[in-house]
């Protein structure tokens, strides 16, 4: 077999995976540590495939090196990771390495785009990399419309990065994240120094992709407003492990002392009352809308 | 595992018949035209389809999505763009796919004009033009500083207590101490390379003797001096570019200066006092290790001495060339320290900025110091310190 069709087998099989998994990604007993420092042991996680799970925890309790681990970034010391039931801790299998890599896009914390190349051809480099045989014209139009499709009106689309705002940036680094399709979404604190309307906006976008592309979102989050709203359930990251994963309420029902500080915390407290009466207003507008169309 | 790149005899674009490649049949009912879309409409498995999709023409009926396998938001941009051009409805989208195509059909833009490149000649032009304009803008700003760093200097004098004293002896460190070991060595191997060089050619005279006239002056007159110019200039000048040039990046530079810090004071002043200083210093200091290197060859190869070499290098000697070198080495301080900082307060903007920044600090003291050497000798000879 030559090279390329050992790779497009591994993508094919990975593809069937993709497709039949329920479980997107299924963590086992990780251990992390930096030195002396442990920062994760025997830590166990399962993300269902199509949800949104936002990843919770104090400052150092290792959200971003979970991140990390798990799109092999950082090297575990010991456990057993797997993505689409591909492992990704000491597996040799380049090829399907590479296909998994295609799978995913990743939203770092400061959008971490190239800074010496524009918008668009910051969407375009995974294309470029992966697909060198698509025309340069249908490279720039998938670009246009991933920028547009993240809600960045298109004349961003040549601008450098440095002439971008905090919210652009991650808009356009959410564009970067697409633009291969991927099943599968990392964002490390998309919605952090955004402003709240232009956080809501993020969210609300995000919720939207992830519905009409069938992504699987690995979100890390500090902001409770964001995990109220479109997080489907929620893992708390502490003592080194993850304590617990559930909804906000079934998380509310435990009696673990960080997660009472956190979800009822005066911030946390506002965050709830707000996404209930939000859903009753939303609730209230549809059924006033009901009535209109009536 | 780790990471590793794509390598690259790596082709993503074929795929063997198992996946299954998208491909559109033309037919025709009548006088309708329809395309039947199969195949999976996705990044991966497009092949050629964009480009034979783009050689269709006329106008066609309807776009049949019933028979494909699976779509992403690439095939559906594919299909709503051929729709668009071709006149056709879409028929036979599923939930997915229908899905897709809103969302590819509200987020499209009438693409904007590609702008036409200019000629080449045009463009050299251009070009020319940027460089003569950005070098006598970087030559205007570099005066501007100068008059800056002036102005801080008398302020500092005004008032010696904001003299930040601890900041600029770490600086004597970093760029003097620190410096000891290379530029020794540097400039004893130096002194080695002029004394055998020399001694190759005036022992065609018989003049040997003469390699510790040509070591001596030539060392405390210029290359003393020079070398230790380029050395302090690609460890201290670039340095000072990055670090300044990071701080402001990273708005540094900004909190300093709403907190009442003038950057001036704090950041470039200590810095070019500290390679002021320090160039004189170091200057003869290379000019001593040179002497040394000269002599232990001359001791080896030549058999001449220590006592001797000395006693030989007391007698040509003269004073004035040692003064020499003192008066140029605190004026390449300057103008190595005054680069760096000035080239690093320029930076804006994004990371490569720093480097090219760094890279021209280096490059701009360099040449400053080696116009001005020139400057000095021929004033000196003109002065009549020959």
């Amino acid at each position: 077999m030559t090279d390329q069709e050992i790779i497009s087998h591994a993508d094919e099989k990975l593809g069937e995976q993709v497709e039949k998994a329920d479980i997107a990604i299924s963590i086992r007993g990780l251990q992390n540590s930096f030195g002396e420092q442990i920062v994760h042991q025997n830590l166990d996680l399962d993300v269902r495939k199509g949800e949104i799970i936002g990843v919770v925890g104090g400052s150092g309790t290792g959200k971003s090196v979970l991140m990390r681990s798990i799109i092999g970034l950082q090297q575990p010391d010991a456990g057993e990771i797997q993505v689409f039931g591909q492992h990704m801790v000491g597996n040799d299998d380049e090829e399907a390495q590479l296909a998994i890599r295609r799978r995913w896009g990743v939203l770092f914390q400061g959008g971490a785009l190239f800074s010496t190349l524009t918008v668009t051809e910051n969407v375009q480099v995974p294309i470029r990399e992966y697909y060198p045989n698509i025309s340069a014209r249908l490279r720039e139009e998938i670009a246009g419309y991933k920028i547009r499709m993240t809600g960045l009106p298109g004349e961003a689309a040549p601008k450098y990065p440095s002439e971008l705002s905090g919210g652009m940036k991650k808009r356009a680094g959410l564009a970067r994240a697409l633009a291969l399709d991927p099943d599968l979404l990392f964002l490390d604190e998309p919605t952090a120094g955004l402003d709240p309307i232009g956080a809501a906006a993020f969210d609300e976008q995000t919720r939207e992709l992830q519905q009409t592309l069938g992504l699987t979102v690995f979100l890390i989050t500090h902001d409770l407003d964001t995990l109220h709203a479109i997080c489907d359930r929620v893992a708390v990251l502490a003592d080194k492990r993850v304590i617990a994963v559930g909804t906000i309420d079934e998380l509310l029902a435990t009696d673990h002392p960080w997660i009472q500080e956190y979800f009822n915390g005066a911030r946390g407290r506002l965050a709830h009352a707000g996404s209930t009466t939000l859903k009753q207003g939303v609730q209230g507008s549809e059924a006033m809308n009901k009535k209109a169309d009536d | 595992m780790g990471h590793f790149g794509l390598p690259r005899n790596a082709k993503w674009t074929s795929f063997p018949p198992t996946m299954n490649k998208a491909d559109f049949t033309e037919s025709a009912e009548g006088d309708t035209r329809s395309i039947m879309m199969t195949g999976s409409l996705s990044l991966s498995c497009l092949g050629d389809v964009p480009q034979r999709l783009d050689d269709v023409g006329g106008d066609v009926g309807r776009i049949d999505l019933s028979a494909i396998d699976h779509i992403d938001t690439v095939g559906a941009w594919i299909v709503h763009r051929a729709a668009e051009r071709l006149n056709a409805d879409i028929v036979g989208a599923d939930h997915d796919a229908g899905r897709l195509l809103d969302v590819v059909k509200r987020v499209d833009e009438p693409a904007e004009a590609p702008r036409t490149p200019e000629t080449p000649v045009i463009r050299i032009l251009m070009q020319i033009g940027a460089a003569v304009d950005a070098t006598s803008k970087t030559m205007l700003g570099l005066i501007g500083f100068l008059g800056a760093v002036l102005i801080s200097a008398w302020t500092l004098i005004r008032n010696p207590s904001r003299f930040r004293v601890n900041a600029v002896v770490q600086r004597f460190e970093v760029v003097g101490v620190a410096a000891l070991g290379i530029i020794g060595l540097m400039s004893f191997l130096i002194g080695i390379v002029i004394a055998q060089q020399g001694s190759v050619q005036l022992e065609q005279f018989g003049m040997e003797v003469l390699t510790i006239n040509l070591v001596g002056r030539l060392t405390f007159r210029e290359l003393g001096v020079l070398m230790t110019a380029i050395m302090v200039a690609g460890r201290s000048g670039s340095a000072f570019a990055a670090q300044l040039g990071t701080m402001k990046l990273n708005e540094e530079v900004d909190a300093m200066e709403t907190i009442g810090v003038a950057p001036m004071e704090a950041l470039v002043m200590p810095r070019i006092i500290a390679t002021v200083v320090m160039m004189p210093l170091l200057g003869f200091y290379a000019s001593i290790m040179s002497i040394i290197g000269g002599g232990f060859l001359c001791a080896i190869a030549l058999d001449i001495p220590p006592v001797t070499f000395v006693q030989r290098l007391r007698e040509v000697v003269p004073l004035t060339d040692i003064w020499i070198g003192l008066i140029k080495a605190p004026v390449f301080g300057l103008i190595i320290g005054m680069a760096g900082c000035f080239q690093g307060m320029q930076v804006r903007g994004n990371a490569e900025e720093v480097g090219l920044r760094t890279t021209a600090a280096v490059v701009q003291a360099i040449f400053l110091v080696i116009v001005i050497d020139s400057v000095f000798a021929v004033f000196f000879t003109w002065i009549g310190w020959k």
